[in-house]
């Protein structure tokens, strides 16, 4: 066991993939050089420029480049420098990765991982602090991963470079290097698409993912030490596929479902989780499915008191809680 | 600027090549015409097709290793794909979107050609997106030390879109074995190539990514095949990339939905019928002897017969599962 | 005495001007310096500067009318902002991230700038957007008969998106009114040239797009502004647009999240310190006889000055309103 952030995580795990399949390579920009947040230090020493590869920047191509190179017996983890910066290549992916298999009738499919450090709260400004998970979570054919934690990260890291299909791995910068965790030494994996209990609890279930795990975890635990309010905290993990029963199953049990995520209000994620909870949890439910996000202003303003004010915290998520156990 | 080049005469092919080269184009031009006709038969919904670029198809798709090189290809493609050994029964069936069409069992529009075994990639619609990962693929080859090349396909219009600037850029940063093909057909629809670049041969941007660049007389077939041939060359012996631009022209409308009236002269199409690729080539192959009356009727006759039976096999293929609408939309264990 | 714009490579500027440009790259120089103290002084979160990029931006800037023409600059251009009128105190207000930014009231982040009375377009962070709004604005420029220009710039590695190629594509067809300036300073973050593209010079590729390309040295403000001059005539005369490449370095990591170190060797960056090009126009200015140490000494001094109580204003200026967040997502 070794203590390890989840930068060290991402890292590792690319690392031990590469290790193990020398098909698999990491391009992207400025990776050479261990890449703008030091997620593959080290690699071009270990592997050779030939499988941590420096591309242009231009991400249209990085996406279109890694698809054709996965049809040709490369397994490439494309890192996109920021999520904000998938846009340029948001034709490769939704038109073409996450639609090959399909339209193929299944004989051509797209193994490929796409890393995008995502999310606000570390003052990015509006440009590298955006939450895409909706975009492409709305897309049949694409895998979407978000992790927080450096166990889920390496063991979801690794599913995605093993999966056939074409995987988007978000990974929540603002916990990078937020704390360490024990990780095992050994090989390990997470499925995608399985949710994981972070908190068990009676009274409400509080589905999240991403850094508004961690900023739940705490909420719940001051309801918990102040009020009294015992609150089930679920952790996604993976947006697509997504694990509904799981989120049933919790809310059964309660009978409350608040969901927190930090991108904007309106066809955010959440609003699939909240919207599944309405129709097919109807009969378990004592209140109002209830929603905490972002306002639906661009993620996210650069000066720290504008992006604070915007952003779901422990403060704003405790009071959600309160509101929703007095139902 | 590259000029237009003329071919030798004296090339290294031999008859059966040269015959084998007109049989396909002929088979190209039929079954475009005969899948025009079906569709105004109210057999299909949409067809796309390229009488016209046939030379510049066939002559390109020649110089590669069916089964070995990649191909990418794109909407108009017809003759790329038969050469490279796609049947007319393949063709047709995505025509007719039957069950068993081996490019997309129905769920992609025809003439979105793939085929796994020739290592055709599946094609999206999206103009260019093709050009990117060709150069993927190419680029796998070299990494994996192997000398398989890539070539990818498009017309004129694909060249204003990022998709095809991040590639040529990638394709030579990285001298990525991929040959890029433009079907210099002077317009994208109904836009004429003046409106979609300021220069007259679009052959002159490869300079500006360090790739050479040529401009060909796409219709001709011979001409396409020795460029082709140069390109293909450079690429396996780890030259790098190559742009090859083949001035052509399509003498049908841009697709069944296409009113070609609407944008370009009855003149302007007459004069580019005169240049007809395939009469073109029957004259030169005749003036060199080798194809005489009696052959080329054996081969008309061959390629009506095979256009008859494909689609006979289309019509009569089997329609979809109306449910199987509902697959493989993921993969479930690892693929190749 | 001859006169000054007699004197080769003068490009036809007066001693005033001369100075002003001198006094541009200078300040341009000075505000960049305070902003990465200003942050390392934990006093803003960021900053991005282009110590070394100011005789390209200066210079480039220095041909255009300001307030009439259009600039869309990048975040490496406080030389641009600078030349155009942006003040020290509006950069500085910006890296605070202070109500009074006038780029985005703290919204964006600092460096990039915007002002509509100067003409200066918002800019965004990735990479070359901005490449097909100016060609939009020079088109519309044209549309409407003005004789206005627009001015873009971006960094080396800013010539491989899609977006710039398909920006030069229009204006070449269109014959818009731009002028794209290519600041070549060798990187794209970590990345070199070689890997970015694999031509020498990116102006060769202007001619594919069927307008000149030209590569010059952009640590010479006078061989950079007259390039411009020569572009903004062409764009201005309805001949359209022109790519200048000039061939720079950066001298500083590439924001105060980089670490430099990692990628190039002190003795490459010490090479080009010797080329700085702030001083090089000092010894020219020197060296024809166009200012002696005591004029120097004032207009340093009048820098400094400026530079110090823009600082004390932007310090002791307001934080915006944390409510002003949900604001302005539509316009009225
Ligand atoms: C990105 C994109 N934009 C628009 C279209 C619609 N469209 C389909 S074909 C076409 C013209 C393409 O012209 P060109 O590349 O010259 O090829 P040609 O059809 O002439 O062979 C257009 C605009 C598309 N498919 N993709
Ligand atoms: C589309 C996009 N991809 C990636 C980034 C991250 N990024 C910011 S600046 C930069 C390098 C830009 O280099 P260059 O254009 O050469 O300008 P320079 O910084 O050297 O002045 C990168 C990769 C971005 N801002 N936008």
């Amino acid at each position: 066991m070794a203590e390890k952030t989840m930068l060290e995580a991402v890292h590792d795990a690319m690392f031990e993939e590469m290790k193990r399949d020398e098909r698999v390579i990491v391009m992207g920009e400025d990776v050479g050089e261990g890449g703008v947040f030091r997620a593959t230090e080290g690699f071009v020493a270990e592997f050779g420029p030939n499988r941590c590869v420096d591309t242009p920047l231009a991400e249209a191509a990085i996406v279109g480049v890694a698809i054709g190179a996965s049809l040709n017996g490369i397994l490439p983890i494309a890192e996109i420098q920021f999520a904000d910066f998938s846009h340029p290549a948001f034709d490769q992916l939704v038109s073409e990765a996450a639609r090959l298999y399909y339209r193929s009738n299944g004989t051509w499919n797209c193994p490929i991982t796409v890393r995008m450090p995502y999310g606000a709260g570390i003052h990015g400004g509006p440009y590298h602090s955006q939450s895409v998970e909706a975009f492409y979570a709305h897309v049949p054919g694409l895998k979407v991963v978000c992790v927080a934690t450096p166990h889920d990260a390496k063991g979801l890291l690794k599913s995605a470079v093993r999966d056939p299909n074409p995987v988007i791995v978000l990974e929540h910068k603002k916990a990078y290097r937020l704390y360490r965790q024990e990780l095992p030494d050994e090989d390990y994996t997470i499925p995608i698409g399985v949710a994981e209990l972070k908190r068990e609890g009676s009274d409400i279930s509080l589905i999240t993912y991403g850094m508004m795990m961690h900023h739940s975890l705490k909420a719940a635990e001051t309801v918990h030490e102040q009020d009294g309010v015992s609150v089930e905290v679920i952790d996604l993990r993976s947006v697509s596929p997504w694990d509904k029963a799981r989120v049933l199953e919790s809310v059964k049990k309660t009978g409350k479902a608040l969901v927190v995520y930090e991108d904007n209000f309106t066809g955010g994620f959440g609003a699939e989780v909240a919207a599944t909870i309405a129709q097919d949890g109807f009969d378990y439910l004592d209140g109002p499915v209830t929603r905490l996000a972002s306002p639906d202003v661009p993620i996210a303003p650069f000066a720290g008191e504008l992006e604070d004010f915007i952003l779901p915290n422990p403060e704003k998520i405790t009071t959600a809680i309160r509101k929703l156990a007095s139902y | 600027m590259t000029a237009v080049k003329e071919a030798p005469a004296a090339l290294k092919l031999s008859d059966e090549q040269l015959l084998e080269m007109y049989y396909k184009m002929l088979l190209a031009r039929t079954l475009s015409i005969r899948q025009r006709l079906l569709q105004r038969m109210g057999k299909g919904a949409i067809t796309y097709s390229g009488e016209g670029h046939e030379a510049a198809q066939v002559g390109t798709a020649f110089a590669l290793r069916p089964g070995t090189d990649w191909l990418y290809t794109y909407y108009r493609d017809i003759g790329v794909v038969l050469t490279i050994g796609m049947t007319p029964a393949e063709v047709l069936t995505g025509f007719f979107a039957t069950r068993d069409d081996v490019n997309s069992g129905g769920r992609n529009m025809p003439s979105h050609f793939s085929h796994k075994r020739l290592r055709i990639v599946s094609q999206g619609a999206p103009v260019a997106t093709q050009c990117p990962q060709a150069v993927g693929t190419a680029w796998a080859s070299k990494l994996r030390g192997l000398d398989e090349v890539a070539a990818v396909y498009f017309g004129d219009g694909a060249t204003s879109t990022g998709d095809w600037h991040e590639a040529m850029n990638f394709a030579s940063v990285h001298k990525a074995p991929v040959i890029f093909v433009c079907e210099f057909n002077q317009y994208a629809i109904s836009v004429h190539y003046k409106k979609q670049m300021a220069v007259e041969n679009v052959a002159l941007r490869a300079q500006g990514y360090g790739m050479p660049g040529i401009t060909v007389d796409g219709n001709d077939v011979l001409a396409v095949y020795e460029a082709m041939t140069d390109a293909v060359e450079r690429a396996r012996g780890g030259g790098g990339p190559s742009f090859i631009e083949a001035k052509t022209y399509r003498l049908v409308p841009h697709s069944s939905d296409d009113d070609d009236r609407r944008y370009r002269t009855k003149d302007e199409v007459e004069s580019w019928s005169a240049r007809d690729p395939l009469v073109r080539f029957a004259r030169r192959l005749n003036e060199m002897g080798k194809l005489d009356e009696r052959r080329e009727k054996e081969i008309a006759e061959r390629v009506a017969s095979e256009v008859d039976e494909a689609t006979e096999l289309g019509e009569g293929g089997a329609r979809p599962d109306p449910e199987s609408a509902l697959r493989p939309v993921f993969v479930e264990e690892k693929g190749s | 005495m001859v006169s000054v714009k007699e004197i080769p490579g003068a490009m036809g500027l007066e001693r005033e001007q001369l100075l002003d440009l001198y006094y541009k790259m200078f300040l341009s120089r000075t505000v960049a310096q305070r902003e990465r103290m200003l942050n390392r002084l934990g006093k803003g979160p960021f900053a991005i500067t282009g110590e070394g990029q100011e005789a390209t931006q200066v210079g480039a800037t220095f041909a255009l009318r300001p307030g009439h023409d259009w600039v869309l600059p990048y975040y490496r251009d406080i030389g641009v902002a600078i030349t155009v009128g942006q003040t020290p105190r509006d950069l500085l207000l910006a890296l605070l991230s202070k109500s009074e930014d006038i780029s985005s009231g703290g919204r964006n982040m600092p460096s990039h700038f915007s002002e509509p009375k100067l003409r200066i377009v918002s800019g965004s962070a990735p990479v070359s957007t901005q490449l097909p709004h100016a060609v939009g604005v020079a088109f519309a420029a044209q549309l409407r008969g003005s004789d206005e220009v627009a001015l873009v710039t971006t960094g080396d590695g800013g010539t491989s998106p899609g977006d710039t190629h398909e920006a030069m594509n229009f204006a070449g067809i269109h014959k818009c009114p731009v002028i794209f300036v290519v600041e070549n300073n060798g990187y794209a973050i970590s990345v070199r040239w070689s890997q970015q593209a694999a031509v020498p010079d990116v102006s060769v590729r202007a001619a594919g797009y069927g307008f000149p390309g030209v590569t010059v040295d952009g640590n010479d403000v006078l061989a950079v502004y007259g390039a411009a001059k020569e572009a903004v005539e062409r764009a201005r005369s309805g001949d359209g647009p022109t790519l200048i490449e000039a061939k720079t370095y950066r001298m500083v990591p590439h924001s105060s999240d980089d670490d430099d170190r990692r990628y190039r060797t002190r003795e490459e960056v010490e090479a080009w310190g010797k080329k700085d090009p702030v001083v090089r126009f000092q010894k020219w200015l020197e060296e024809h006889d166009l200012v002696d140490r005591r004029k120097l000494d004032e207009i340093q001094q009048l820098a400094a000055e400026e530079i110090d109580e823009a600082t004390e204003y932007a310090e002791n200026a307001p934080k915006p309103a944390p409510e002003s967040a949900l604001e302005r997502v539509y316009a009225d």
